[in-house]
């Protein structure tokens, strides 16, 4: 399966390469886009040295992590939100009737150095956050974990996305809410947000385990909601299960996936 | 007026997709929200704003996401300037831009009742939003909607004809995004922004769409140098996209066959 996505990926990157002008373009576009959110972040704290008991540096180490983990995870599998436009053209059955799996088919579909644009914004923004906070290696180990099992985290949330197309083909930004949402909240504290909607995100989509869970074992803080301290170390599980219910919805829209016949 | 009728018409048929629109809006309503609750219970009163009054401005942000298009495109004018469908738009005896400008209230109209109701309920009945008592505020508001509506279609009209110089428009449209969003003040309130920034970011035709309407709802700006200044970049706009028009009917050439 690797194998296939990184032939598929290396054909789709030749392929642009044909228009090396409109690569850079859109690449230089999508890491501008991203700083935006830099950018916010830095008006927030021109006005306020803390936000929801954060100062500037934990919460760009809070963003650059999470952002690598969605970018990474974007770049990968992100264009599987694309299925619902793939159904409708019919170009969906072509792919399942090829000796590959449909889902590395999916993801690496339109695969573009474009996409590097978000990885490397978020990259440079962990690194400079690191650069401030001086952490121990006793607790900075736990930094490539939770990159890692956030790439698990949002690359489910992605399949699951992708899956809910199969019953919501005419509706797919509704995906979108928690894909760029998951990206969205990310950024973010999750002490910035109500106390129901951690706990949600916490238990029931769990993306507080991208960065908030092991990010607080990095920066060695009290979790603002008493929750467990071992939930800090609970990221690769919690991505484990999340990855398994995602494979299992992916799985069951192919099964009753009906062709539009065009 | 029937040309709108008809752009209000043709974009009903896309009911699911504006209400997944709508559900996204509201999310991340809620999720920027909670951002802003979170700046402004560390700086009350910050901005001349308080906490209703920047968690109205979110959602009202949001609700414009539909109908001023913040994310750029809806028109069709892009894809036919590619295809060269566009030659035959300019030989016709109607104003291109005009027919445009119709199709695309339409268009808005039509997101305006899907796309920006729900979040604007969802979030007074999470939050509790401001609402403005006097109706006058209310017709000054719908004012300042139609006139953001007219900028931002003259804006993205400049953009998609821009394709008839330019092959690929990528480019200007990823450019044209990213001032879009930071400058109406969708990524965060305006006045928020820093000295000469704040000042720049005031003068631009991208807050028309956004702040401007904000504020008139919030009733923190004087209405009529706010419509005021709503018109201009409207007028200045149309005028130099009514310019350009005819400069693309000069510079296409039609090949044959």
């Amino acid at each position: 399966m690797v194998r296939t996505y990184l032939l598929l990926a290396w054909t789709w990157l030749r392929a642009s390469a044909q228009y090396p002008g409109q690569l850079a373009t859109m690449a230089i576009g999508s890491f501008a886009v991203n700083a935006l959110d830099v950018l916010a972040i830095w008006v927030i704290f021109e006005h306020t040295g803390s936000l929801a008991g954060f100062g500037l540096a934990e919460v760009m180490f809070l963003y650059g992590s999470a952002g690598l983990s969605f970018a990474l995870s974007d770049m990968l599998f992100g264009n599987v939100d694309r299925l619902s436009q793939h159904i409708r053209t019919g170009t969906f059955d072509t792919m399942l009737i090829r000796p590959a799996s449909a889902f590395v088919q999916m993801a690496v579909d339109r695969f573009g150095v474009h996409r590097f644009g978000r990885t490397a914004q978020a990259a440079v923004v962990l690194g400079i956050a690191l650069s401030q906070l001086d952490l121990p290696w006793s607790r900075a180990w736990m930094i490539p974990v939770m990159v890692v099992c956030g790439i698990v985290i949002f690359a489910s949330v992605f399949a699951l996305g992708g899956a809910l197309q199969f019953l919501l083909t005419d509706a797919p930004e509704v995906a979108n809410a928690f894909t760029y949402g998951g990206g969205t909240l990310t950024q973010y504290p999750l002490s910035v947000y109500g106390g129901e909607l951690v706990r949600g995100v916490t238990f029931v989509v769990p993306l507080a385990f991208v960065n908030w869970q092991p990010g607080l074992f990095v920066l060695d803080r009290q979790d603002p909601f008493g929750l467990p301290y071992g939930l800090r170390f609970a990221a690769p599980l919690a991505a484990l299960i999340l990855a398994a219910v995602a494979a299992f919805a992916w799985r069951a829209g192919i099964r009753r996936y009906r062709s539009t016949g065009s | 007026m029937r040309i709108a009728g008809y752009g209000f018409r043709r974009h009903s048929a896309y009911r699911a997709a504006a209400l997944a629109g709508a559900f996204t809006n509201t999310v991340f309503g809620i999720l920027r929200a909670y951002v802003l609750i979170a700046l402004w219970e560390a700086r009350p009163g910050l901005a001349g704003y308080d906490i209703a009054d920047a968690v109205t401005f979110c959602f009202l942000s949001q609700a414009f996401i539909g109908p001023m298009q913040l994310f750029g495109g809806g028109l069709e004018l892009s894809g036919r300037v590619r295809t060269g469908d566009i030659a035959v738009d300019l030989v016709r005896p109607a104003s291109l831009q005009m027919w445009s400008l119709a199709d695309d209230l339409g268009r808005a109209c039509y997101l305006l009742l899907l796309r920006s109701l729900p979040p604007t309920v969802v979030g007074a009945a999470l939050f509790g939003l401001v609402t403005p008592v006097s109706p006058v505020t209310w017709v000054f508001f719908a004012a300042s909607c139609a006139l953001g509506m007219v900028v931002s279609f003259a804006w993205r009209y400049l953009m998609a004809l821009s394709a008839c110089w330019v092959v690929d428009d990528r480019g200007t449209q990823s450019l044209s995004l990213l001032m879009t969003l930071f400058f109406s003040g969708m990524v965060l309130p305006l006045n928020l922004f820093p000295g000469w920034l704040g000042s720049l970011a005031g003068a631009l035709p991208w807050s028309a769409m956004v702040q401007v309407p904000a504020d008139v709802y919030l009733g923190k700006r004087d209405v009529l140098e706010a419509l005021g200044f709503q018109a201009a970049w409207a007028a200045a706009l149309l005028a130099l996209g009514a310019l350009v028009t005819r400069a693309a009917r000069h510079r296409v050439v039609i090949q044959g066959g």
